[in-house]
């Protein structure tokens, strides 16, 4: 070996070492799918890209509080390439994916989408972290051995079982009830799980009309009319977005609110936008502990002053749950110490880390689905005219939630086996 | 009580569905463009009325005042922007095939929406004060906002001054002659290129304040056309292509098919409006009132 070998040898060293540190200083880029467009883009998209933006502008600042004070995820930049959900959802993954060779796909909120891109996760290997949709669906039916697809928002099922507890555990007349939810799976699975819930609670209720209107029909005056003469006590409805506002814009002012104790699931994602319009006494629901139901920590805290600081206003829950999936993604990655996609979804199973809105345990859905509990409480204005409620009762997560070998429609029909309530 | 509840809903509807479909069938009938952008007008309407009553508000103006507001709005708005399509576009593309014209509107409609998001942004617009501004009456046990009543007022003002203004004025019966013949119209002295300008910017108009008397019951946001365009194009469907009637009579078949199956099987409502569609192309394929046309060999 002559020394001229050896000098090229060394160089070449060099040039590969330094490849591999430039390589581990590129930035991690996720793909951030959110509504942009549509009637769910000023109550959902919005609030969750503003999250995003707060949430990865201080990470790689570093200046989120413990356990998160350390820059970026496992040192690395972050950054974020924001695609609307309100395309084509399948076409839009699959440039993130195969196009842009994002390292994560971190959004959706509609459980639609959730359920199309739900099994491209697992076939091009992309891991995924759902943010927002709630149908139990996605680890039930849809992707039942998931390795790549996570949830770290709970499932609608525990706004359902929580919006009967509440109701019975308030006195609520439930002789008579009704709903009104949008037609495709999200609308559906709530309602079917309500009214299981009531029956597992043995309320005794007759359903007095249940309507499924198009999803984003916007016009809602011969459904109301139809809760306003169908004698309901109680009402349900899991709308979001512009149809739960369109919803509250007509039928506030025919009454319906006085007549019927109206429940929200999605309610205070409206409480910041049409604070003089929803009826006091409304009850209303987060989809989890996010927002004025959140615990205080110094997390809650933080994230509500650096929203507010960013935004001009508070956090709806839709970002407080964005939150809650970037965390998630730094603590799992961080914990599997490695960028292989497959090590860090191996340490984001059962997974159990912090949040502005508590402890999340990825606990059920094989350990790819986050597990919370839920809280509701009526809508209250204060002297200044600031949305809040009052009356709140919270419910743990082992009260609302089904075991993990157990989908949530068997669980609510035998009367939630197991459930552990406070 | 459910009778009286279908009875209102299904003429509440009705008219709504009238609105939003009478200009684009008026449209069709005399320029043969099947304008696929009408969900974009309705949408620039409802913005525009939303940003116009927010001005009004902030200025602590009368309550009152802002019905006229929304009209004039609506009104502006739907003839500015009618008017510039049409001699910025469309009049470089008459006698193009009506597949031709329909891409092209479908090319405006998103244009449009994205200028839409441009000028407005994603967030929505709120501007409920009119919607609860005379309250409700009862009938029976059923609270009906008086708002939805003058929405069928409307419907029904707009329908009669249509068909007032295309029989009993001279443009309106140079507009038929344009509708019954292009070209014999054209040999006849009458300035076709004049009659289809104003023809889109009254079908805009109709588009325009059918957005506007929506927007005091909804969140206005980015996409709110895209609905309508599909429900509008059901409604002429039904009533055939071009016919005013027959837009008349769409509505109300549409409108009240969804309102029996809201109250009586809801679970069939999603379908209601296509059912009544397919039901009536099955039996007439160009739809209640088309007019027989003789095949041009």
């Amino acid at each position: 070996m002559t020394l001229k070998t050896v000098l090229a040898g060394t160089a070449s060293l060099c040039l590969i070492a330094g490849a591999v540190q430039a390589q581990d200083q590129e930035p991690i880029t996720l793909g951030i799918p959110v509504f942009l467009s549509g009637a769910a883009s000023g109550p959902f998209g919005l609030p969750q890209r503003n999250a995003a933006e707060v949430i990865i502008a201080e990470l790689n600042a570093g200046n989120l509080p413990a356990p998160y004070d350390t820059k970026g995820i496992n040192g690395r930049m972050v950054e974020a390439n924001y695609v609307d959900e309100a395309a084509d959802a399948v076409q839009e993954y699959r440039n993130m994916a195969e196009r842009e060779g994002v390292d994560a796909v971190v959004g959706y909120t509609s459980s639609g989408n959730c359920k199309a891109v739900a099994p491209l996760a697992e076939e091009l290997q992309q891991l995924t972290v759902l943010v927002d949709c709630g149908t139990p669906q996605i680890f039930e039916s849809v992707v039942t051995d998931p390795t790549y697809l996570f949830r770290t928002g709970p499932t609608g099922t525990i706004d359902s079982v929580g919006a009967a507890r509440y109701l019975v555990d308030t006195g609520v007349d439930m002789s008579e009830v009704a709903g009104i939810n949008q037609n495709y799976a999200w609308g559906q699975d709530a309602w079917a799980d309500f009214t299981g819930s009531l029956i597992a609670l043995d309320t005794g209720s007759d359903i007095a009309t249940e309507q499924f209107p198009q999803v984003f029909a916007g016009q809602y005056g011969a459904e109301i009319s139809a809760l306003l003469t169908s004698g309901a006590k109680a009402i349900h409805t899991s709308f979001w977005g512009g149809d739960l506002e369109a919803f509250i814009l007509q039928a506030a002012p025919r009454g319906l609110f006085a007549r019927s104790a109206v429940v929200m699931t999605t309610g205070e994602a409206a409480m910041q936008r049409l604070p003089n319009e929803i009826p006091e006494g409304a009850i209303i629901g987060a989809r989890g502990p996010y927002s004025y139901f959140a615990p205080e920590s110094e997390l809650a805290t933080w994230f509500r002053d650096a929203y507010e600081k960013a935004h001009g206003q508070p956090p709806s829950y839709p970002a407080w749950k964005m939150a809650q999936a970037l965390l998630g993604l730094k603590s799992a990655w961080e914990k599997a110490g490695s960028d292989d996609p497959a090590a860090i979804a191996k340490a984001f199973e059962n997974l159990e880390y912090e949040t502005p809105a508590g402890t999340v345990r990825m606990a059920i859905g094989n350990g790819h689905q986050a597990v919370q509990g839920i809280a509701y409480g009526t809508y209250k204005q204060d002297a200044d005219g600031n949305p809040g409620v009052e009356n709140v009762i919270a419910y743990a997560a082992e009260c609302v939630n089904p075991p993990n070998d157990t989908t949530a429609a068997a669980w609510i029909e035998a009367g939630f086996p197991g459930a552990s309530c406070n | 009580m459910k009778l009286v509840a279908i009875l209102l809903d299904g003429l509440n509807y009705s008219a709504w569905l009238f609105l939003v479909a009478v200009g684009l069938t008026l449209i069709y009938g005399v320029m043969r463009i099947l304008n696929i952008a009408h969900g974009a007008f309705y949408a620039i309407g409802a913005y525009v009325c939303a940003s116009a009553l927010g001005l009004y508000y902030s200025a602590g103006l009368p309550e009152a005042g802002a019905f006229l507001m929304m009209g004039l709005s609506a009104l502006v708005a739907g003839f500015v922007v009618g008017l510039l399509i049409e001699r910025v576009v469309l009049r470089k593309l008459y006698g193009q095939d009506e597949v031709i014209m329909v891409l092209v509107t479908y090319a405006l409609f998103l244009i449009l929406s994205d200028a839409v998001k441009l000028t407005w942004g994603v967030e929505s617009y709120y501007v409920f004060q009119p919607y609860a501004y005379f309250g409700y009456i009862e009938f029976g046990n059923l609270p009906y906002q008086v708002y939805d009543l003058l929405v069928v007022g409307l419907a029904i003002v707009a329908g009669i001054g249509l068909w007032y203004w295309l029989n009993r004025t001279r443009t309106g019966i140079l507009m038929t002659a344009v509708v019954a013949d292009r070209e014999v119209a054209a040999a006849m002295g009458v300035n076709v290129t004049r009659i289809f300008a104003l023809t889109f910017a009254i079908g805009t108009v109709l588009a325009a304040v059918a957005g506007a008397a929506t927007a005091p019951k909804i969140a206005v946001t980015p996409g709110i056309g895209v609905e309508v365009i599909i429900l509008a194009f059901a409604v002429v469907v039904i009533g055939g292509l071009g016919s005013i009637p027959g837009a008349v009579v769409g509505a109300i078949f549409a409108g009240y098919a969804r309102a029996i199956c809201v109250h009586v099987a809801p679970q069939f409502e999603l379908f209601a409006i296509y059912a009544v569609m397919a039901v009536v192309l099955a039996i007439r394929p160009h739809g209640l009132f088309a007019r027989a046309e003789g095949r041009k060999i």
